[in-house]
């Protein structure tokens, strides 16, 4: 690669060096990591990603940029094909996410009690969590009402097992 | 209508009025980058200016602007002297031989920085401050008490970074410990164009990319500066000589009379090297 510079630019030989060496031990010096700690990040990075999408590993790109203050991560990572099984390790649903963006409701405070209480129920956390704080009726058999308009579509309950 | 009023009353309202002086300190984190040559020329270009400066060297142990400035003969007192009340300010600041409205106060060389008060050094700095236009601190290399001790009362910093990883590295790490609060502008001292145009040596813009600072001046490798550190003779006192003329060019920087992007020295051309060298 150097050489290839140097051949056409005239320029570059120890400089280009220099001025890689001393990105990277400033990366390093920046995230107080050690650059093969660095190297390790990037390859599991795209590993992770490589488990539910077929990636182009030749050509991942993950840099780690200076911007002012503060160390940015930018990877390109093309994507070939989505994977049409799904990834080994069962993740925790990403229901989770979803039920806090429905707490702005003016919701009336006796729903408080059984939000707290539903949120504590792992096995259905998708619709106990959903609905609790967010349907003011007094009822639990309110479920249904509470969820209809406002349920996002959640990928973590159809997309995944029917994908399965 | 009162902010008027006060800049007419200041001159006559007493004999030694108060000004509000800045404070800057030269630093680098690595040693030998020029932080002293830098202060001493500065310094100089600064008063030459008409402004008042006094030049103090917070490198205690390890005193040396006195003899880039050719003021070592002068010296009775120093900062310490006057931190131990042993002298006044008045008895430890030494007038430049050249240029009057320029002060140094020396450092302790048989004492160690740990002596001197942060507190003190603070204050001390405050009340040079109320006397002077500019305070420029000459910051000891290193990021120990020494470093703390100059930053602590300047709220303005000058990095000096030759173009080596290694400094630029240091200066780096520098920029960060100084904090969010402070002004920070760039020298890169020691630029060599020829071996920046061969790709041997990191160029301003492969130093400033990194660092991305305001860049206050380029100086350039030149046998100039070492003519002159071993007269004690600032070079930028130097009327014919281009360093000089860079340096020059910084204090109007500082006193914002140039606005101006500094100038990258370029390579001298075979003619301009013959002619140089009949200098």
């Amino acid at each position: 690669m150097f050489d290839f510079i140097q051949r056409f630019f005239g320029k570059p030989a120890s400089s280009a060096t220099a001025k890689e060496r001393l990105r990277l031990v400033l990366l390093s010096d920046h995230l107080s990591l050690a650059p093969d700690v660095v190297e390790a990040l990037k390859h599991d990075l795209i590993e992770v990603i490589s488990r539910y999408v077929d990636v182009d590993a030749a050509n991942c790109d993950v840099s780690f940029e200076q911007q002012d203050k503060q160390v940015a991560m930018l990877a390109n990572i093309p994507i070939l094909a989505m994977r049409s099984r799904p990834s080994p390790p069962a993740a925790p649903p990403p229901a989770a996410p979803p039920p806090p963006a429905r707490e702005p409701d003016p919701a009336p405070p006796p729903s408080l009690d059984l939000g707290g209480a539903t949120a504590s129920v792992t096995a259905e956390p998708q619709t106990a969590a959903n609905v609790a704080p967010g349907r003011p009726a007094a009822k639990p058999a309110a479920q249904n009402g509470g969820s209809r308009k406002r349920r996002r579509k959640r990928p973590g309950a159809t997309a995944l097992p029917s994908a399965g | 209508m009162q902010e008027a009023l006060q800049q007419h009353e200041l001159p006559a309202a007493s004999a030694v009025p108060r000004k509000r002086g800045r404070a800057i300190v030269i630093t680098s984190g690595k040693g030998g980058v020029g932080k002293t040559t830098t202060t001493a020329n500065t310094g100089v270009a600064l008063a030459a200016t008409g402004a008042t400066v006094v030049l103090v060297d917070a490198d205690v142990g390890l005193r040396n602007l006195d003899i880039v400035m050719g003021l070592e003969a002068r010296i009775r007192h120093h900062v310490l002297d006057v931190l131990e009340g042993v002298s006044t300010l008045d008895e430890a600041l030494v007038t430049d031989k050249r240029v009057p409205t320029l002060r140094l106060l020396a450092a302790a060389q048989t004492r160690e920085k740990d002596d001197v008060d942060t507190t003190a050094f603070r204050d001390l700095i405050g009340s040079l401050r109320d006397r002077f236009d500019y305070v420029l601190i000459d910051c000891p290399a290193g990021i120990e008490k020494g470093f703390t001790n100059a930053i602590v009362a300047a709220d303005e910093a000058i990095i000096v970074c030759t173009p080596e990883i290694s400094a630029v590295r240091d200066a780096d790490r520098v920029v960060g410990l100084l904090g969010e609060d402070r002004t920070i502008k760039l020298i890169v001292n020691r630029l060599r164009p020829a071996l920046v145009r061969k790709g041997k040596m990191l160029s301003v813009e492969d130093v400033n990319g990194i660092l991305r600072l305001p860049l206050l001046g380029v100086i350039e490798d030149a046998p100039d500066v070492i003519v002159s550190t071993n007269k004690g003779e600032p070079v930028a006192l130097d009327a014919a000589s281009p360093v000089g003329e860079s340096y020059r060019q910084i204090a109007q920087r500082i006193t914002g009379t140039l606005t101006t992007p500094p100038e990258i020295p370029r390579e001298k051309s075979f003619f301009e090297k013959f002619f140089g060298s009949l200098r």
